[in-house]
């Protein structure tokens, strides 16, 4: 075969897989959505992580605003410290809420944060105090149970 | 008693032949890599077995990938549907395609349609002298077919494995979205959700090199090792697909271990 | 004496624990046409692949052109394959090369000519061999007689000082045979090249070789021009040339008394 003919073939592949790459980097991976380029870092604590993982999202109202960078276990208070990364663009105050949820009912865990009313906004490094554990099933349950308990008294 | 012997024996000897075969696959891989300078001088050469091992297999990845894709998305609708999570087809249709599926059935592929010819070809070439000739004309065999033959398999694989999920992910959107009506927009947002690119897509095109590596020498080493027989050739590239299969399979396990846990 | 371009000195080569050669010597002088000659596997053709480094001698030495070909390195060996052509049992062409480019491999490889002098070249080699017009086809197009022809165009293609033929006339028809006898002795006077050929066709040798050597038992049975091994006295050169069929080769292999084989 001509080499001239070869060289079109080996060059249509070589497209297609690059191609082939672009769509699975962009449109199946997550590599346009978490282009989060400049963030800062704030902390939460929490008594209670549940399932929260490393690169979970933060939403914002539902907007993914950020990913958690880090947790960590700190061993002088017994909770768990969250690093969270924020968009640049975002900001919030002081005194927002942070809630760890599930989306939907077997879903991954997220952090939902809850603006507040203070007037300075958080800034890199700072730490959110208002917490929400993640909800963990077994304590539902007994609390539920208790309160029942307690009705019938 | 001497039956024990004889067992104890043949172990030692299978052993022993074994690590011979897997020391001069090694010596094999070495001297590819101190023949591949001479070899890129003609990168023709390189660019012409790639046509062989890459072009030529382009069809067999292509219509294998959409099937699988369409089984995936078929199989999975089925179980997702029971949890009424039948939105993360999707998720389990790339997820499986890019970390698993993609790279190995495309090795297996590969192994089967390219690695045998590779095999083929040359232990023919070493039947027929073709590999004295070119020796006793001072030309190293190593450098002029051996090596572009390693170099295009390195190449092929990751291309043809990243052509592969791709084109699964398309058979598991016909079938998900067009045929059964799953709706698109959730079919690719979870997909870009949990599909991350760095842990599953990059450790997926991993996976496709180290396997291609595999393949690659596996069916050179067994056509340059093949008695210069047409017996000799046919139960090289025998050996050449029952090896590379079975290379896959256990790499996979390895690197997965290290890369998903 | 003559002036002698390749010698074997006292060369013992075995495979694995059959000793092949046992003390083997002999001399090929430059510009004449040697024959190497014995039964099949009596190994004429290793004392080629000994001449050209791709087998080692357990003791003894080849010496070509003054080096001792197992002394040398890789590149020193590649230097001596240079001054040598090989023209293999079955030609051993390229199959995935046209006839042109298998002619053209050894100059692309070795030489940075340019690709008209290549072209020149290479129809001359061609034309030496008479398949000028076959240039475009491939192997497995060629018969056998005319593949043969075309590895012999391969194989001087770099004029070699040295060219080796195993088994020139292996499986050709009477035509072709005559052709590739003419064409060794022409090529063998127009390079001014020494040719050693290993064949076991007595007809055909004897009527071209300057020298002949007959192999028997891992040792030299006979040598001499073709005149005086004619008229040898030897039974083993007479058996091989008036092709007896039993001899100091025996007919029959190594076997227990017919009888008590038979159980009689």
């Amino acid at each position: 075969m001509e080499r001239a003919k070869i060289d079109i073939w080996v060059g249509i592949l070589v497209a297609l897989g690059i191609a082939a790459f672009f769509a699975l980097a962009t449109k199946v991976g997550n590599l346009t959505s978490n282009d989060i380029r400049e963030t800062y870092t704030v902390l939460a604590h929490f008594e209670n992580i549940g399932g929260l993982k490393p690169r979970a999202p933060i939403k914002g109202a539902g907007v993914v605003v950020g990913r958690v960078k880090s947790i960590v276990f700190n061993t002088e208070a017994y909770h768990a410290i969250v690093e969270l990364d924020i968009d640049k663009r975002y900001v919030f105050p002081k005194d927002t809420f942070a809630n760890i949820y599930t989306s939907g009912l077997l879903g991954e865990q997220y952090i939902g944060l809850e603006a507040g009313g203070d007037e300075n906004n958080l800034v890199e490094g700072d730490l959110i105090t208002y917490t929400q554990d993640a909800v963990v099933l077994e304590k539902l349950i007994s609390q539920f149970l208790y309160s029942k308990a307690s009705e019938e008294d | 008693m001497n039956k024990l012997i004889n067992f104890f024996g043949n172990i030692g000897f299978a052993v022993r032949s074994r690590l011979y075969r897997l020391g001069a696959g090694t010596r094999l891989f070495f001297l590819t890599l101190i023949y591949s300078a001479d070899s890129f001088k003609r990168i023709h050469l390189t660019i012409r077995e790639v046509y062989f091992t890459g072009v030529l297999s382009l069809v067999i990845i292509v219509v294998s990938a959409f099937f699988v894709g369409m089984v995936l998305g078929l199989q999975g609708y089925y179980t997702l549907e029971k949890y009424g999570s039948s939105e993360a087809i999707g998720v389990l249709v790339a997820l499986a395609l890019v970390r698993e599926l993609g790279p190995v059935v495309t090795a297996l592929l590969f192994a089967g349609r390219a690695g045998t010819a590779i095999t083929a070809e040359i232990g023919l070439m070493k039947a027929t002298e073709q590999l004295s000739a070119m020796e006793m004309m001072a030309v190293s065999p190593v450098a002029r077919i051996i090596a572009p033959r390693f170099w295009a398999g390195m190449i092929s694989m990751p291309i043809l494995a990243t052509i592969f999920s791709m084109v699964g992910i398309l058979g598991g959107y016909f079938i998900a979205v067009l045929v059964i009506g799953v709706d698109e927009g959730a079919f690719w947002s979870q997909m870009q959700a949990n599909v991350d690119f760095s842990n599953d897509i990059v450790d997926g095109a991993i996976k496709s090199v180290v396997f291609g590596f595999a393949c690659t020498i596996i069916a050179l080493f067994e056509g340059f090792d093949a008695p210069p027989t047409a017996e000799g050739v046919s139960r090289a590239t025998t050996r050449t697909v029952v090896i590379s299969s079975l290379a896959v399979l256990g790499l996979d396990f390895i690197l997965t271990s290290f890369m998903f846990v | 004496m003559t002036d002698n371009l390749i010698s074997i000195e006292n060369v013992s080569f075995a495979y694995g624990k059959t000793l092949l050669h046992k003390d083997i010597n002999m001399q090929f002088s430059r510009g004449k046409v040697s024959a190497i000659m014995g039964g099949s596997g009596c190994g004429k053709t290793t004392i080629l692949r000994l001449i050209g480094g791709q087998l080692q001698p357990n003791s003894g030495k080849v010496v070509v052109d003054g080096d001792v070909v197992h002394e040398q390195d890789r590149n020193g060996l590649y230097h001596l394959r240079r001054k040598m052509g090989m023209l293999f049992q079955h030609g051993a062409l390229f199959t995935d090369l046209s006839v042109y480019e298998n002619v053209a491999f050894p100059m692309r490889e070795h030489t940075d000519l340019p690709e008209n002098i290549i072209r020149d070249l290479v129809l001359l080699k061609l034309n030496a061999v008479g398949l000028r017009g076959a240039q475009d086809k491939m192997p497995a197009e060629l018969s056998g007689g005319m593949a043969r022809r075309v590895a012999l165009a391969r194989a001087v293609a770099l004029d070699p000082d040295i060219i080796m033929y195993d088994e020139p006339f292996a499986g050709l028809d009477p035509i072709s045979m005559a052709v590739i006898c003419d064409l060794i002795r022409s090529l063998n006077d127009a390079l001014g090249a020494t040719s050693i050929i290993v064949t076991h066709d007595v007809a055909e040798t004897f009527s071209f070789a300057d020298y002949i050597y007959f192999l028997a038992d891992g040792t030299i049975a006979a040598e001499g021009s073709p005149k005086q091994l004619m008229a040898s006295k030897l039974p083993f050169v007479k058996q091989f040339i008036h092709s007896e069929k039993d001899g100091p080769v025996p007919f029959h292999a190594d076997a227990p008394n017919y009888r008590t084989d038979l159980r009689l």
